[in-house]
């Protein structure tokens, strides 16, 4: 997968800096056409700054970043509008008609339909989640960036929203980039994996395993481990 | 500091070698939970003691001075008196004509002062132009009390209905519209960003993002608004006026009917009351979706 022949997203040399402090330094990287690349790297290490700038949410100081028109962001808190119920919140930016049948239908994808004249506040973290899920995947991205967005879940709960990431991956052809400082959930998800240190994309490793694989056995323990040496955190396991 | 007071780090030696048995907590259900549909209408008025113990028990101790004649009449005539002479007024139809004058003037003072509060709100809670343009009028003329402003309107307007309508309307505009300012401006940044990456245009920002969340501090701003429009009136009408509540009063200061004074301050008092009431129950329906919010 990761032989790129339609790039989707395209970064060179760009640099990001807040007052003195060099956050990304001259980072490029490039994203196939509906490849799934898993960006790791510790807390503060640029990584949410680099989705910041592939979302248009941030501007670089110097360096091109080109992205897809068509891309949605799922943010690391649900981000929803608790005064919608969460129809509305899944139809935000939607504007054709027909925008209530299509949420809907993504509503049932993420397994929340009945829950669609539901306020948020009745929502689990879970489901609130989901739905997030469902707001980014309505419009049709090209480009889909999620910003730690299992970070605050339970264990159990993280492990289905893996597995729904995955069926969502199947039926949305969508490039994704997710960002995250979880080992676990890179190996499970990605197609490549992508180091980040000092600014930069450290090291980059292709995913070339099927879903048992990733689950349990040497290649996992071994990919596993060289990860956790990039991370700079081999002493300890 | 030779007294014998220990340093407060050292601790008497506890016995160690001893078993100690740990003390323990058990929780179980409180008796009476689902009990009969008496005990839970006790229980939610919370008799003998809930809030309205202390207004009922000072009515009674009214009631039962008065009745004993230990309160002169001329200081606080009984409870019953104040009822009586609101019957007699109103048999009469004086009391009638001075409620309708005063509710006409605090309605059109407010449908002004709130017209001119949101429009104003809203635009300087939305454009940076627009704080820019009536922040700083605002903010000076909210430092001046209400109060004070009284003797420069009736050099201006005289002592006619423009006078009490417009302090009333200032009274109700200047906190609808700080509250709806600061209410719009302080919606949550990130779901602004999120709308915003969601792509979504200019005015759904404003319809679906900045306005219902400014909805809370709006109906602050409401609740102020009404609550100092009841006191613009109170002032206009005590100074100057041959109709109205306050009118009611002045004329029973003269004649010295205290029951009748008393009746105004009632009739002040529920009208104060009824408006609480009404935004509570705007913020009831308005809000359901706060966290906060609590069915029934």
């Amino acid at each position: 997968m990761s032989d790129v022949t339609t790039t989707s997203v395209d970064v060179r040399d760009v640099r990001r800096k807040f007052g003195d402090r060099v956050v990304l330094d001259d980072l490029s990287l490039t994203i196939g056409e509906s490849e799934f690349v898993v960006l790791l790297g510790p807390s503060g290490c640029g990584k949410s700054t680099l989705l910041r700038l592939l979302g248009g949410l941030d501007r670089p100081d110097a360096g091109t970043v080109t992205v897809p028109r068509e891309r949605a962001i799922v943010f690391q808190n649900d981000r929803l509008l608790p005064w919608q119920r969460v129809l509305r919140n899944v139809t935000i930016g939607l504007y054709e008609a027909g925008a209530d049948e299509r949420a809907l239908a993504v509503l049932d994808e993420v397994g929340l339909k009945d829950h669609a004249r539901a306020w948020p506040k009745t929502l689990s973290g879970g489901e609130a989640q989901r739905v997030s899920l469902a707001r980014a995947l309505v419009t049709e991205p090209d480009l889909v960036l999620l910003d730690e967005p299992f970070a605050a879940l339970d264990a159990i709960t993280r492990l289905r929203m893996h597995d729904l990431v995955r069926e969502l991956r199947r039926k949305h052809n969508a490039a994704m980039l997710l960002v995250t400082h979880d080992v676990d959930e890179a190996i499970a998800l990605a197609d490549r994996i992508l180091v980040m240190s000092d600014g930069r994309i450290g090291s980059s490793y292709d995913v070339r395993l099927d879903q048992d694989e990733r689950a349990i056995g040497t290649a996992r323990e071994d990919l596993r481990a060289s990860l956790l040496g990039d991370l700079g955190l081999a002493a300890v396991h | 500091m030779s007294t014998g007071f220990a340093p407060a780090r050292v601790r008497s030696p506890r016995a160690v070698s001893a078993p100690r048995e740990r003390a323990t907590e058990t929780f179980t259900a409180p008796a009476g939970r689902d009990g009969s549909r008496l005990t839970r209408l006790r229980r939610r008025v919370r008799w003998p003691l809930g809030i309205y113990t202390t207004p009922v028990a000072i009515l009674v101790l009214w009631q039962v001075t008065s009745e004993l004649g230990w309160l002169p009449e001329k200081i606080a005539p009984a409870p019953t008196a104040i009822v009586q002479a609101g019957i007699d007024l109103w048999k009469i139809g004086e009391l009638g004509t001075d409620l309708t004058t005063s509710l006409r003037r605090v309605g059109i003072g407010l449908a002004i002062g709130l017209t001119i509060g949101i429009t104003t709100g809203i635009i300087a809670g939305l454009l940076r132009s627009g704080e820019y343009l009536f922040n700083g009028v605002v903010q000076i003329v909210h430092t001046i009390p209400l109060l004070a402003v009284l003797p420069l309107m009736i050099v201006w307007f005289g002592i006619d209905e423009l006078t009490k309508v417009l302090l009333i309307s200032f009274g109700a505009g200047v906190p609808m519209y700080l509250n709806l300012f600061a209410a719009i401006r302080g919606v949550d940044q990130r779901l602004i960003e999120m709308a915003r990456a969601a792509g979504v245009g200019r005015a759904r920002l404003i319809s679906r993002v900045l306005l219902p969340g400014a909805l809370p501090g709006f109906l602050v701003g409401l609740r102020f608004s009404l609550a100092y429009s009841v006191l613009g009136l109170v002032a206009a009408e005590t100074v100057n006026a041959n109709a109205g509540i306050g009118y009611l009063i002045n004329r029973a200061q003269t004649y010295l009917r205290t029951d009748q004074v008393f009746l105004g301050l009632v009739i002040y008092a529920v009208i104060g009351l009824l408006a609480d009431q009404f935004v509570r129950i705007l913020e009831r329906v308005l809000l359901q979706w706060r966290p906060s919010y609590e069915a029934q």
